[in-house]
């Protein structure tokens, strides 16, 4: 699909990815634009980008977004303390601005001598406007450093992935410049694989009824945070270590391993005795 | 033609721009689409789609765009030809074509209303009336290329729009707010001062250049408290059945005003058609779950901006008359007004915000008691205009 075979990517042979996932890596790849991940936790999103990175024999740079990360951070800090601290005691070159200039995670991946993998994780933690600070530096893979005139520019274009865990919209100019692909939640067949990774070993039946319940939970749409990959796993672990009957799975024990908040134990609760839920805007 | 594609796409609500559909364009000359319709499909779906909750729309119009030739997955050679051709045609007039495409739509709307006046009778053909065949902008089964359909088949699938289902609805800006154009709007909700019991831990810059030079040059640091928003806020939401309609943009409203962390306290009460003696601490609105209205004014100071979300719209001695509590066994001796009143002579910095359609005001069930609280709180339409005027009158108060 794409002329040149060396910079497609298939998967690797720790990370199966479905052909739909593949097509969007190779389309972002190919059309030089940010690849958006956005799924729910635990589907792999972080994990994708060391996949592509190892599949194509690349160095990862990770830059791991925090509610107080600011897009500067990315591109570059300039260092003013420490250049007046030396000023006064005489350590370094202080006449050279430059080495007070500290790269940031952006910077770092324009600045590698090979192509890299980017990977922006979680960046709907920051601020609301953070994604469009970055417009620029991401369309143009460049960006001015102001203390010294010097342009940075991207030596190669890094393979850019960001993912999202939609806490926050983010901005439709940031959207519009992205290839966007959503990591659908692994539906039974899918899960009974994952599951086999961790429990090789447990008893079919127990399986099934835990899924079946599982997903039945997962259906209800009126629950704030639903059940994950790592609730399902833990709540398995529950069921085989207290040794509960298989007929006894379909009545949810050990219901706190899976509804982690108190809304939600408060809503199924209600449900289980009356049927209906009144708690409308949760 | 391909590109009615991408009005398709904008017609099902889909936001797609220029801007993406270049890109589309430029990956069909790359040929990632695999020559198959599967491949065209995920990579239209990857360029062009950008939020899960777009899909379906996508989906919808995919099929509605692509129906009869999705058995044949193997595009011929020609097709791709005349695609790719096309896209070195396109180029002259692409900047503008949108937005006289919208204007053209709102033109096209006031002179179909227009044109309904002066008609009186069936017409078939011709190029000005509306009716079927023909080449006027009106009707059906004809052959303009921008036109509005009248009832029938759209058979040359070249009316953008189809009359009354208003798919258009979600070009307006003041149609429906999203949750992050409520966020944009409460962040405005700000007024910082210096918080005092907090540790001197930001660099004061000021400060320190004048520490320094009374230090003869060598550096002397100085430290200040970082400030913080002051804001207190309380909402009241309406649980009336009446609000049902507008639940999901209460939903919205509710999600972001919880999720904003910068307020110093955010407090949030619910009631029933009216303020009463009681405001709900839960959305059910069930006996017991609540607070005396009358603990909420004398514990929640008037530094609290106080915002009402509410259609105001109810029986006249709802508002009016003692006992006008609708909730059976809940008689009140304090009509719902003087609540409203003390409330809004208390907290000076009050809005309302109600969902019914700002032209609809005048005209709604409970018209009257809309307008006698609109004349008590400043009441503004759940519309990005409204949402801003009602924020900026939030921070100036009276």
């Amino acid at each position: 699909m794409i002329k040149d075979w060396q910079s497609q990517f298939n998967g690797s042979k720790d990370y199966i990815v479905s052909a739909e996932l593949r097509d969007a890596v190779n389309i972002s790849i190919a059309l030089k634009k940010p690849l958006l991940i956005k799924g729910e936790p635990g589907t792999g999103k972080t994990m994708l980008a060391e996949a592509i990175a190892s599949a194509l024999e690349k160095n990862l740079i990770i830059w791991n977004i925090k509610s107080t990360t600011k897009a500067q951070e990315g591109l570059y800090l300039y260092d003013t303390v420490q250049r007046l601290y030396d000023s006064q005691f005489g350590d370094g070159d202080v006449k050279d601005i430059r080495g007070y200039i500290k790269l940031g995670k952006l910077g770092e991946a324009f600045l590698a001598d090979d192509q890299t993998v980017l990977l922006i994780d979680e960046i709907d933690k920051a601020d609301l406007e953070f994604p469009n600070d970055l417009l620029w530096e991401l369309d143009r893979m460049e960006f001015y450093i102001n203390e010294t005139k010097e342009t940075v520019r991207a030596k190669h274009r890094p393979i850019v992935i960001i993912t999202s865990n939609a806490e926050k919209e983010l901005p439709d100019a940031f959207l519009r410049r992205c290839i966007f692909h959503y990591i659908e939640f692994p539906g039974p067949d899918k899960m009974t694989e994952i599951v086999d990774v961790h429990f090789p070993n447990l008893c079919e039946k127990i399986l099934d009824q835990a899924l079946e319940a599982f997903y039945r939970l997962r259906d209800r749409n009126d629950l704030q945070k639903k059940p994950g990959t790592s609730e399902l796993l833990d709540w398995l672990q529950a069921l085989t270590l207290s040794g509960i009957p298989v007929a006894r799975i379909k009545e949810l024990p050990f219901l706190g391993v899976l509804l982690k908040k108190n809304q939600d134990m408060d809503t199924f609760t209600e449900v289980q005795e009356k049927g209906y839920s009144t708690k409308r805007w949760v | 033609m391909f590109e009615l594609f991408f009005y398709l796409l904008r017609s099902y609500g889909l936001k797609v721009s220029l801007n993406e559909w270049m890109a589309l364009m430029e990956a069909l000359e790359q040929e990632l689409a695999c020559s198959s319709l599967t491949g065209f499909y995920r990579l239209c779906k990857a360029v062009l789609v950008k939020s899960e909750a777009d899909m379906d729309q996508f989906d919808l119009a995919f099929i509605a765009y692509f129906r009869g030739i999705e058995h044949r997955d193997q595009f011929n050679d020609a097709f791709w030809k005349w695609l790719s051709e096309d896209v070195k045609v396109r180029d002259i007039n692409d900047k503008s074509m949108l937005d006289d495409y919208l204007l053209e739509l709102e033109e096209l709307q006031k002179r179909f209303e227009e044109r309904k006046k002066e008609q009186k009778e069936r017409h078939d053909g011709g190029n000005y009336w509306i009716g079927t065949g023909g080449t006027s902008t009106m009707g059906h089964s004809g052959y303009h290329e921008r036109g509005i359909r009248v009832g029938g088949e759209s058979r040359q699938k070249t009316a953008v729009q189809i009359a009354g289902e208003r798919n258009f609805m979600d070009f307006r800006q003041d149609h429906m707010l999203s949750i992050r154009s409520f966020q944009m709007a409460f962040r405005k909700l700000r007024q910082y001062a210096a918080n005092t019991n907090l540790k001197r831990s930001e660099l004061d810059i000021d400060e320190t250049v004048k520490k320094t030079g009374d230090n003869a040059g060598l550096l002397s640091l100085a430290w200040k408290r970082p400030r913080r928003n002051t804001v207190k806020l309380m909402v009241l939401f309406d649980c009336d059945g009446s609000m049902l309609p507008y639940n999901r943009i209460c939903r919205r409203l509710f999600q972001s005003v919880s999720k904003s962390n910068h307020f110093q306290d955010l407090k949030i009460y619910y009631f029933h058609n009216c303020v009463y003696d009681h405001l709900y601490t839960s959305p059910a609105c069930q006996r017991g779950e609540w607070v005396d209205t009358e603990w909420v004014l004398k514990n929640l100071n008037r530094e609290y901006r106080l915002i009402i979300v509410g259609d105001a719209a109810m029986a006249s001695s709802e508002l009016m008359a003692k006992g006008g509590n609708a909730v059976i066994g809940m008689y009140n001796e304090i009509p719902g007004i003087a609540w409203l009143n003390r409330m809004r002579k208390f907290y000076e910095k009050s809005i309302w915000f109600n969902p019914v359609p700002e032209e609809k005001w005048q005209t709604v069930y409970g018209n009257q008691t809309l307008q006698i609280i609109r004349e008590i709180f400043p009441m503004y339409g759940l519309t990005l205009n409204g949402l801003e005027a009602g924020i900026k009158k939030l921070m100036a108060g009276h």
